[in-house]
């Protein structure tokens, strides 16, 4: 059965009503915020653990559970604790927060206390990508808002609890969607991610505790924690619960944002909300399911593939960030997967070497695989470097860079080649006899 | 990671010095951090910089007498700034024409033909490719990667605001206007509401009870 409209959490998600707080309370927000923060630290990161929500920026890292690694006492020596929401949103493929925060700005606001609260937080940042500039005006219009109507700040909605929030603007790096990068980021350097250990719970921002979330993560707390966790488990499947927005894009008829339940088949997901593939479904040739770092899957998975972490896992890919990529026969995929390479060699921040040199190298041999100008082993010695790379850099820009290359490799082989003879057969007629 | 470049020699201003509106701002915008870590708005500082620039003279983009005002401003060692305006790609080093069209080319985008806006802008812009500023100094082009609005592909971003769903016709359209001094209301061009499907939301319309 479809999810209906009474359970989706972003009412607003398209615009059609003011993102102002007044039009917020009117959908919900905000109602009753201080009995929940009433019930204590506790039993908020219990309840978003029985919620079975997995962390919606593509990790899918228990968000619950997440919460529970910070330090349950403020620290001795008196520094702050922090929440860090990431809406660096710039995962090819990804368009959703920027919905929740030109739209929905106040259910994003209202988890950020709750959720700040829930980890001992004194404050918040709200980091944001430099080109979501109206949307970042929007976010800050709220913020504002909030503040003039006691929402935030000292005792924040009558709470008894003190929070400040704040936004903050990057500007133009996709490597500052992880998190340790993003923190450089917000204290004023380059967005080089930080080794791990520490973790940012125990030395984040300012080296205080601090925990990164999504934008969507943060943003759908009020709402479970006032219908219950059982009712957002009971969406999906069993460790894929809830609601999520899905970005539907490419060669679709009506490309668009849908907020479904987990689980969905990826089928009924186009079909449904998206207006089909152009063409039909027997014009799709393969669909990159959760935006560009996760590996393509051929027609043949996405015709009774579900869309959720598990389901797409077993198909050697992710649900990521949602983002849905959908391609048609039509389609040059070695040139959109070169795309995605060059992409990525343009965004590696250049500290890891394998990262910093193999974004290259794989960007330079996609480009002669589009043309075919190569040699059929060099589709081996590709495969052979990309794993080289995955797993041997500090964070995982380099592991998105290369699994889509993986993915192409490993379901459109046949294709490679057949580009690779044709080159050879333009350009060396004697020697294709 | 590098602002775009062009290869012609500019010129660098000998002084700035950041006006009244500036101040307000970078002063509001300290105050969001701690004691002592002011460097955290080097970002939001280098862009106000950049939008000063604009205001002034024409061009927005960052010199480095700037970047040294907003080291000094924030006390931070000029070259910890030098280095986050050359790793930020929304800085620009340079002096850049009257609009800043960024065509989005990442494969989302260029599913749904960035390819035609990247022809439109160099036909009607009279560009000669990426990082190229017309004659008469009105644009300059820049290729940028996935701008986060892939369900309204493919999207031109002209200075901060996004043009989406565009083709090779709404972009020239969009350039002819830009030129008789009108700016278009941003968003999609062909009407949709924001990121719900053409032709209106399927979800969310009300009609559920
Ligand atoms: S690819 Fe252009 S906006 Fe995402």
């Amino acid at each position: 059965m479809a999810l209906s409209d009474k359970d989706r959490i972003f009412t607003n998600l398209y615009g059609t009503q003011p993102w102002n707080l007044a039009a917020a309370r009117m959908r919900g927000d905000w109602d009753g915020t201080a009995a929940i923060m009433a019930k204590g630290r506790d039993w908020v990161v219990e309840e978003m653990k029985q919620s079975g929500l997995r962390g919606r920026g593509g990790a899918g890292f228990p968000t619950g559970l997440k919460w529970s690694f910070m330090p349950k006492e403020r620290p001795a020596d008196g520094r702050p604790v922090y929440l860090v929401v990431n809406s660096d949103e710039s995962e090819p493929g990804t368009c959703k927060d920027r919905d929740i925060l030109r739209h929905d700005p106040h259910k994003l606001i209202e988890g950020c206390l709750i959720a700040g609260m829930a980890m001992g937080a004194t404050a918040g940042y709200i980091y944001y990508r430099g080109e979501y500039f109206n949307e970042g005006n929007i976010l800050q219009a709220a913020i504002d808002e909030a503040y003039d109507a006691g929402l935030l700040g000292k005792n924040a909605a009558g709470s008894g609890y003190d929070f400040d929030l704040y936004s903050h603007r990057g500007a133009g790096a996709y490597i500052c969607g992880e998190e340790t990068a993003l923190i450089e980021s917000l204290e004023g350097k380059k967005g080089m991610p930080r080794l791990k250990p520490p973790f940012p719970a125990a030395v984040g921002l300012y080296g205080c505790p601090t925990t990164v979330n999504n934008v969507e993560t943060i943003a759908v707390v009020p709402t479970i924690l006032r219908r219950g966790a059982g009712w957002f488990a009971g969406i999906g499947r069993p460790k894929n619960s809830g609601t999520k927005i899905f970005c539907l894009q490419g060669h679709v008829n009506k490309p668009c944002n849908v907020e479904a339940e987990m689980s969905i088949p990826l089928r009924e997901l186009i079909d449904r909300y998206a207006g089909g593939v152009r063409g039909g479904w027997d014009n799709l040739l393969a669909v990159i399911p959760g935006g560009s770092s996760t590996p393509m899957i051929p027609k043949s998975v996405c015709d009774d593939v579900l869309m959720d972490f598990d389901a797409l896992r077993e198909h050697k890919t992710g649900l990521g960030t949602a983002g849905v990529i959908v391609m048609d026969k039509s389609t040059d995929l070695i040139k959109a997967i070169q795309r995605l390479s060059a992409f990525y060699k343009h965004e590696s921040c250049g500290q890891c070497t394998p990262c910093r040199e193999g974004m290259g190298w794989v960007n330079r041999v996609m480009m002669r695989m589009v043309e075919g100008r190569a040699e059929i082993d060099e589709i081996d010695v590709l495969e052979q470097v990309t794993r080289q790379i995955e797993g041997h850099t500090i964070c995982a820009l380099a592991d998105g860079g290369v699994w889509p290359v993986q993915g192409l490799i490993r379901h459109f082989r046949p294709m490679m080649e057949e580009r690779i003879a044709a080159y050879k057969a333009a350009h060396f007629p004697m020697a294709a006899e | 990671m590098s602002a775009p470049h062009d290869h012609h020699e500019h010129v660098e201003p000998a002084s700035f010095a950041f006006d009244a509106d500036s101040e307000a701002q970078i002063a509001k915008i300290v105050a969001r951090y701690p004691e002592g870590r002011q460097a955290s708005a080097v970002i939001p500082a280098l862009y106000i910089a950049q939008k000063q620039m604009g205001r002034l003279t024409g061009s927005a983009w960052v010199p480095r007498i700037a970047m040294d005002a907003v080291a000094a401003r924030l006390g931070m060692a000029p070259i910890r700034v030098y280095e986050v305006a050359t790793f930020y790609f929304m800085f620009n080093t340079k002096p850049i024409g009257k609009f800043h069209l960024q065509v989005c080319g990442t494969t989302p985008c260029w599913l749904r033909g960035s390819d035609d806006v990247l022809r439109a802008c160099k036909d009607a812009g009279h560009l000669k490719g990426y990082g190229d500023t017309s004659p008469d100094g009105l644009f300059t082009m820049t290729e940028v990667e996935c701008l986060g609005g892939c369900v309204n592909a493919p999207i031109l971003q002209v200075d901060d605001d996004y043009y989406e769903d565009m083709d090779y016709e709404s972009t020239v359209k969009l350039l002819e206007a830009l030129k008789r001094g009108e700016r278009p209301k941003p968003g999609s061009v062909i009407g949709r509401q924001t990121s719900a499907p053409e032709g209106g939301p399927m979800v969310l319309t009300g009609s559920e009870e």
